[in-house]
């Protein structure tokens, strides 16, 4: 086991009642000015040394007022904060190890990038040579070298995003926190970034702990992911963990697309549990993925792991089948994403890659009969909590998680 | 044929230059319209700094009688004119000093922290920009009288610090609602204590509006005359000294120290400029 870098203990913030709640207030969906809102709720964390962790979920889900307490920026309302060991939650930003990237950057407009860069050594007393050594080293990681003299006014969004990047490492913290650091940058320079961000990690060998909305952003770089809803987080795993195996709907819904069938436990056989759709359909699902449970299931299949085949076709034995009718059609160049209705009513996200069919001809049309079928063991069973006939909750981003 | 036609050519280019005229301003009529604004604040300053090369014969300076460079040589050449100006520029420093100092502070407090009072505290500070000056010189002069406290340098010192904070406090405050406190931040994280966050980020950062709010607080107290006049008891300031030279006529030096007033200032506000752009490229 590795050693643990942050462990946060029963984690609490709670803004309201005073001032700081009428701020926070505004930006907290439903809530009233005055009202007490639970931003983060007894959290228990552990994050390991050098590896890229990061909190996703939706805003006002809690992930950044956890980040700032880890910074030193907000004052938990109870709870414990280590970093390395040492309990550093009353010291003020100052005084902890960490260093923060802002989404904003926050890059001092009336100084060079140089001193912006040298701005922690110097606090630090830093002989001259020495800054200027490592101030040079760091524009040269982030590969901006000879930049040394222009003012952040001067500079685009990405290049502002590695001087706040060089900024924050040069001081070479025990973890580096980062706030949305991408969410300003267009789609492609994030996506070149992301990258940049993994190789630049693996380089200075420096725990990341990362805050994102976007769970594609969150899966490129994570070693581990918490996602995060309404001041606690849902699940804490490896990404693919979280993709195949998601524990809950909010989860299933919130990385990537999910297709999510209500269903009632009818039995087990050979290691399988036996369940059956709201469609009267049978399906069978490894015993494993129950545990932890309770009971209320929805069967929850992503859309790339379905086959599609015709109903006059043979189904591989031992795979999953369900009947449907082909109700949209979507071509996407790489895949073709279709949308079946079940008996039932339910309606299954289905991307099929574009090789064996690609041309017009050869793709699903609308009111096609269709068999969908899918392997037990690429299910994942997650509590219903009762929630409605929610079929297929997709994230905001309509991006579909195809290779 | 060349009957009719020829009126028409002989009427055609008066026209078409009146029209080419109207035109060209219709183009041109934001930088017209610009031209004229500058010139109608620009006139009655070059008027003072005109007349003060004037050699009028009699006492009053209301007339262009001949140049000279005599008053120029001599700016100071007016009994009591050097006292009232050293004075009045004493009073400007000091308020500005203390209400920079003060009124920054304050801004700071009002943008910075909630705290019980806050509101009034911003209405207060309005009430001096919003009072009427002959009625706050007025009840100034009441309040010193009531407390027994002689008219004097310090009492004019005490009205215009008073004035003065009010326009610090708007204009530095200005400057203040747009600051990102994420730089703050930064600082800290960046291993800054608040002293030094204070010094190195907060400070740099708002100081062209603090420099803005002292050059108006210094141009406010030096030209004051209303309150002034009310507060000053026996001590005379620039402007009082003006207003008993006029009633015999402004001498010449006035318009010359008037002119190297606004040169000053006007240098002052260019260099500012100047460096701010700077600061910023």
């Amino acid at each position: 086991m590795a050693d643990v870098a942050v462990r946060l203990t029963q984690l609490t913030k709670r803004f309201g009642g005073d001032a700081t709640g009428r701020r926070v207030a505004k930006f907290v969906d439903g809530a009233t000015p005055g009202d007490s809102i639970l931003a983060v709720d007894h959290i228990d964390l552990e994050v390991r040394d050098r590896e890229f962790f990061s909190l996703l979920g939706p805003s006002g889900c809690g992930k950044t007022t956890t980040l700032r307490m880890i910074g030193g920026f907000e004052q938990p309302t109870s709870g414990r904060i280590e970093l390395a060991g040492e309990d550093v939650t009353w010291l003020p930003p100052y005084q902890r190890n960490v260093n923060t990237v802002f989404q904003n950057y926050a890059l001092f407009p009336h100084l060079t990038v140089f001193e912006n860069v040298a701005f922690g050594l110097r606090r630090r007393k830093v002989a001259d040579g020495e800054v200027r050594t490592r101030v040079t080293e760091m524009l040269a990681l982030v590969e901006l070298p000879g930049y040394e003299r222009r003012k952040p006014g001067q500079l685009s969004g990405g290049q502002a995003q590695r001087v706040a990047l060089a900024r924050a490492l040069v001081n070479k913290p025990a973890v580096l926190l980062l706030d949305e650091p991408l969410g300003a940058l267009d789609l492609k320079l994030r996506k070149q970034m992301q990258v940049e961000l993994k190789r630049i990690q693996q380089e200075v060998g420096i725990t990341f702990i990362y805050v994102t909305h976007d769970q594609e952003e969150a899966m490129t770089m994570s070693d581990r992911i918490a996602v995060m809803s309404r001041g606690r987080y849902e699940q804490l795993g490896d990404p693919e963990v979280l993709y195949e195996h998601p524990k809950t709907r909010f989860v299933a819904g919130f990385l990537g697309v999910s297709n999510l069938l209500p269903a009632t436990r009818a039995g087990s056989v050979n290691g399988y549990a036996g369940f059956r759709l709201g469609s009267g359909t049978a399906v069978r699902v490894p015993l494993t993925l129950l545990e932890g449970r309770a009971a209320g299931y929805a069967v929850g299949v992503r859309p790339e792991k379905i086959r599609l085949f015709e109903p006059k076709d043979e189904v591989p034995a031992g795979l999953n089948q369900a009947p449907g009718v082909i109700s949209d059609a979507s071509y996407l160049g790489v895949s073709t994403q279709y949308i079946v209705t079940l008996a039932d009513g339910h309606r299954v996200t289905v991307y099929e890659q574009n090789v064996q069919r690609a041309t017009k001809a050869e793709l699903w049309a609308s009111g096609e009969q269709v068999v969908l079928a899918w392997a037990p063991e690429h299910c994942f069973v997650v509590e219903d909590g009762g929630a409605t006939d929610t079929a297929s909750i997709e994230t905001p981003s309509p991006e579909p998680v195809v290779a | 044929m060349t009957a009719t036609t020829a009126p028409i050519t002989l009427a055609g280019p008066p026209r078409s230059v009146a029209r080419r005229g109207a035109r060209w301003i219709a183009g041109n009529l934001p930088w017209v319209y610009v031209g004229l604004v500058i010139l109608y604040l620009v006139v009655p300053i070059a008027v003072i700094a005109l007349f003060s090369f004037n050699d009028p014969v009699s006492k009053s300076n209301l007339v262009w009688h001949g140049f000279t460079l005599k008053y120029w040589l001599n700016p100071l050449g007016v009994p009591g004119l050097g006292d009232a100006l050293a004075t009045s520029l004493r009073i400007a420093f000091a308020s500005t000093a203390v209400a920079t100092v003060l009124g920054t502070l304050i801004a700071l407090a009002l943008v910075r922290y909630d705290f019980r009072g806050k509101g009034l505290a911003n209405l207060l500070i309005f009430l001096p920009m919003a009072t009427p000056e002959i009625v706050l010189g007025a009840s100034l002069l009441t309040l010193f009288v009531q407390v027994g406290q002689p008219r004097s340098e310090l009492t004019i010192l005490i009205a215009h610090i008073m004035f003065n904070i009010s326009y610090v406090v708007v204009t530095v405050r200005a400057r203040l609602a747009g600051f990102d406190r994420n730089l703050e931040e930064a600082a800290m994280d960046l291993g800054a204590n608040p002293w030094t966050t204070f010094w190195r980020v907060t400070f740099p950062l708002i100081l062209p509006g603090i420099v803005a709010a002292a050059l108006l607080a210094f141009s406010l107290s030096i030209d004051d005359f209303v309150i002034t006049n009310f507060t000053a008891g026996p001590t005379v300031t620039f402007p009082m000294f003006i207003w008993g030279a006029a009633r015999v006529g402004v001498p010449v030096q006035v318009n010359v120290i008037g002119t190297i007033i606004f040169v000053a200032a006007v240098g002052l506000v260019a260099i500012s400029t100047l460096a701010q752009r700077r600061r910023s490229a």
